[in-house]
């Protein structure tokens, strides 16, 4: 009875402090969310989003250069991460099931998932802002589509890997050849698998700040040249947040805000979208 | 036989010679260009290597592997070493694993054995989007709302409780400003639990339903089952999840640059402030001098590719034969 | 060899010669001799793993899509050996069509499904194609039942009529032969029958092989069966001759019930 007892206690135990590890998780995920939320939102205003980043020891002030150069490098770091990505990852799947090169691909990639971001900043210093005379929005989104492209390559392959023998088999049977089975049918019958992964690996790179830091650098005042240092709310945000001006570190939380909002929603409209393809 | 039937052009080749032809050439440009696509992927790791290697050649030229154990970093001096900075990471990230992992062993078990099954796909879900939040504001969070309140509420009373313990007390002196080594670790660590939960959590569901069952059968509990059960069959998976939180613990920049307080020095404290390598990169590489002191950031950079390199292709390794499956 | 003949009189469209079948090391077909009547139906018999899709699978060079596996000996279409590795194989399978085990409705509309394997040998005006998916679908009889919904998504139709989509599909780039692989396996007893009768139709214009697990089926439907085991043509003959009156042991055993 007593052994009993002991073992009905440790269990007790060991359940209780599960559950208190899963409350510290959330605890800390609705914790930082909610300063993230209170001292975000109170940073919002007409001038956040209309003005530019303000000058050491001045009032005011907003994001507006800062929003757009994200979005623009953002949407640049799409446009070419999404074709690279996605042909790799039809490599991968369709010619490389047994050869050693993809195997090894296959391998880099996972690293890259998961390599330093910082380090890549550095390597696209070294390749890119050395070699074409300085910092740019250019430099920028290649270091973005370095950290985007695996995330990309990683589920078009798996997304691929799923689709049923038969269905390829068929798109063969009518006489197709192998670049329209790939391209026509299977990636078709992938189609939001894809989309999910692309939208993930935006999400990934939304809020990336090392590799930014050295490549696009920042700006201070707005501008839509790609080839010239770029403002982006990451780097701001990181500049800002370390400064001691009040009113920087305000927008520093409202811009920590935005990308969080942006971040989260892709996650969820990724989820989503992912789920209902399930459902058909 | 064989001849005469080779001899005749073969089947239909005369009508639709000129579509034949079509195909095999489109045929052999999808080859081509998605194979340098896949090349291209291959191709940045073996450069990031290289460039890597060659700017920070003057630094390895001028400090030799000593660079690697060297106490100093001093950009007035024009010398540099390692040591503070590996020290830095590694400590950093040790704090962050000595909390991340029992924690996220908690949720994930929590998730697989006892939470009720309509909370478990929130519950997971809300774990996989924490996963998501960009590093940066784990760093900002750290700063301003985490800080201040280690600082006040904590340090002091970590300092009069374990301060004179032997060994150990002097990890808890100096000044509780709370940003620190202490405080960078804690901040890393929630930063790392989803990955290391999500990965555990994954692991443990490949445990059949049977082997658990049959242990329930004989009178288990969920805990000896857990224990006697579901941790050995999962443990290559559990250790691969690890792996893969270490590696990315040493390579995070954001969360540990806004807490960690950038200094140059190791005082075996961890309320004191330190450096590691992505922050010291992160602080100094965009006003760095050309010549040694830029070559040895390149050369830090490189240091810490290659260790979480080493980290995140064990990790992989274990990931995989834990989850007994390919392309996972 | 076995004592029966693998040649028949009426005109062949396919003269399996000598074919041997490996899956790596292993011998999946052992010296397979038979012919395919033209404008007929042809079944293949026998237990599970007996290598009867194998051999269908040679027929279109399916294997090919694999490393690994090879087939050697040969076989005849119109004269041509279909195994030279010089032969296209893209062409090889517009000439010999195919439908699988389950339904696979390409993920398009149903008027796409047929039209993506017409499309790649020939170039028909936007009135011609409509006619040949009309024409097509009507074959499979299935027009009826979508030529309000030509716009919709393939996978949107019901299991059987995926199926009927899927032999239309075959049916539309006009090859000579089409191969059925276990057809109505997925199917319930009604689009089992409907595919059944239009199996009969086809062979009007058509060669059929067709695989299947369904002795009864085997019987309903086609002129000759041809009896696998273990990787060799077991007994081959036409299907009333066969099942009435089997000459080998092995293949009474199997169609009075007594083993697979």
């Amino acid at each position: 009875m007593d052994l009993y007892r002991r073992r009905i206690l440790i269990n007790q135990a060991g359940i209780g402090l599960s559950m208190v590890a899963m409350s510290f998780g959330l605890f800390a995920l609705l914790w930082i969310l909610w300063t993230l939320f209170s001292k975000g939102f109170a940073a919002f205003s007409w001038e956040f989003f209309t003005q530019d980043t303000p000058a050491p020891g001045t009032e005011g002030g907003g994001l507006r250069n800062a929003i757009i150069g994200s979005g623009l490098i953002l949407f640049f770091t799409t446009v070419i991460s999404t074709p690279i990505g996605i042909l790799a990852g039809i490599y991968l799947a369709e010619f490389g099931r047994v050869s050693k090169f993809a195997s090894a691909t296959r391998f880099v990639t996972d690293i890259m998932l998961s390599a330093p971001s910082i380090v890549i900043g550095l390597f696209v210093y070294a390749l890119f802002v050395v070699t074409t005379g300085g910092f740019s929005g250019w430099a920028g989104t290649v270091a973005l589509s370095l950290i985007a492209i695996p995330v990309v390559v990683r589920t078009t392959e798996n997304m691929l890997k799923l689709v049923p023998t038969s269905l390829r088999e068929a798109a063969f049977a009518v006489g197709a050849p192998r670049w329209a089975v790939s391209l026509k049918v299977t990636l078709r019958a992938v189609k939001a698998g894809v989309v999910t992964g692309v939208l993930l690996a935006i999400a990934r790179v939304t809020g990336e700040t090392a590799p930014l830091l050295f490549t696009a650098l920042s700006n201070q005042f707005y501008s839509t040249d790609m080839s010239q240092p770029m403002g982006n709310l990451p780097v701001v945000i990181f500049q800002f947040g370390l400064s001691p001006y009040d009113n920087w570190v305000n927008l520093a939380w409202g811009g920590s805000l935005l990308i969080a909002l942006l971040v989260l929603g892709i996650n969820i409209g990724a989820r989503i979208l992912f789920r209902q393809k399930d459902k058909r | 036989m064989t001849d005469a039937v080779n001899a005749v052009p073969l089947l239909g080749e005369d009508i639709h010679a000129a579509q034949i032809r079509k195909f095999r050439f489109q045929d052999m440009l999808f080859h081509r260009v998605t194979l340098l696509f896949a090349f291209l992927v291959l191709a940045a790791l073996i450069g990031i290597l290289v460039s890597l290697g060659m700017e920070a050649s003057p630094s390895f030229k001028e400090f030799g592997f000593s660079f690697l154990w060297t106490n100093v970093w001093s950009v007035p001096d024009d010398q540099y070493g390692a040591l503070i900075a590996i020290y830095g990471t590694l400590v950093t990230s040790a704090i962050a694993l000595l909390i991340a992992v029992p924690v996220s062993f908690g949720i994930a078990l929590f998730l697989t054995e006892s939470c009720p099954v309509w909370l478990r796909r929130p519950l997971g879900t809300a774990i996989e989007l924490l996963a998501g939040v960009p590093s940066i504001i784990y760093g900002i969070w750290g700063l301003f709302i985490f800080a201040p309140l280690f600082a006040e509420y904590v340090q002091p009373y970590l300092q009069t409780a374990l301060g004179d313990v032997p060994v150990i007390g002097g990890w808890f002196t100096g000044p509780p400003i709370g940003i620190g080594i202490l405080t960078a670790g804690i901040v890393l660590s929630l930063m790392v639990i989803p990955f290391i939960a999500s990965v555990m959590r994954d692991v443990f569901e490949t445990v059949p339903d049977v082997l658990k069952e049959s242990a329930y059968g004989v009178g288990c509990t969920t805990w000896e089952v857990v224990r006697n059960i579901v941790l050995p069959y999962t443990k290559v998976g559990v250790i691969g999840g690890i792996m893969l939180g270490l590696g990315r613990a040493l390579g995070e920049t954001m969360a540990v640059t806004f807490v960690i307080g950038n200094a140059n020095r190791i005082t075996g404290s961890l309320f004191a402030p330190g450096n590691s390598i992505a922050s010291t990169l992160a602080n100094e590489f965009g006003e760095a001098d050309p010549g040694l002191h830029i070559a040895s950031l390149f050369a830090l950079g490189l240091v810490l590719f290659i260790i979480t390199f080493i980290v995140l292709a064990i990790s992989r390794w274990l990931i995989r034969r834990g989850l007994g499956a390919e392309g996972v | 060899m076995s004592d029966f003949q693998s040649t028949i009189s009426e005109e062949a469209v396919l003269q399996i010669r000598n074919l041997d079948f490996y899956y790596g090391d292993f011998k999946g077909l052992i010296n397979n001799n038979m012919d395919i009547a033209r404008n007929k139906v042809t079944a293949f018999i026998g237990p599970s793993g007996c290598g009867k899709s194998t051999l269908l699978r040679t027929f279109n060079r399916m294997y090919d899509l694999y490393p690994g596996q090879r087939a050697e000996g040969q076989i005849l279409f119109h004269g041509k050996n279909l195994l030279d590795k010089k032969q296209d194989v893209n062409l090889v399978r517009a000439k010999i069509g195919m439908v699988f085990q389950k339904p696979t409705p390409f993920p398009m509309t149903i008027y796409e499904n047929i039209a993506f394997g017409v499309r790649l040998y020939e170039r028909l005006s936007r009135s011609e194609m409509d006619d040949r998916v009309q024409w097509a679908l009507s074959k499979a009889a299935l027009w009826e039942e979508v030529k309000d919904k030509l716009q919709q998504n393939g996978l949107s139709l019901s299991g059987g009529q995926q199926q009927r989509l899927c032999i239309a599909r075959a049916v539309a780039v006009k090859p000579e032969i089409v191969l059925l692989d276990e057809p109505t396996s997925a199917l319930d007893p009604i689009s089992t029958a409907k595919i059944e009768e239009l199996v009969n139709e086809l062979k009007e214009d058509y060669t059929i092989a067709i695989v299947t697990h369904n002795m009864q089926q085997a019987a309903r439907i086609s002129d000759y069966t041809a009896f696998m085991y273990l990787g060799e043509l077991i007994e081959f003959g036409k299907t009333d001759e066969l099942f009435v009156k089997p000459k080998i042991k092995q293949t009474e055993d199997y169609i009075t019930g007594r083993f697979g």
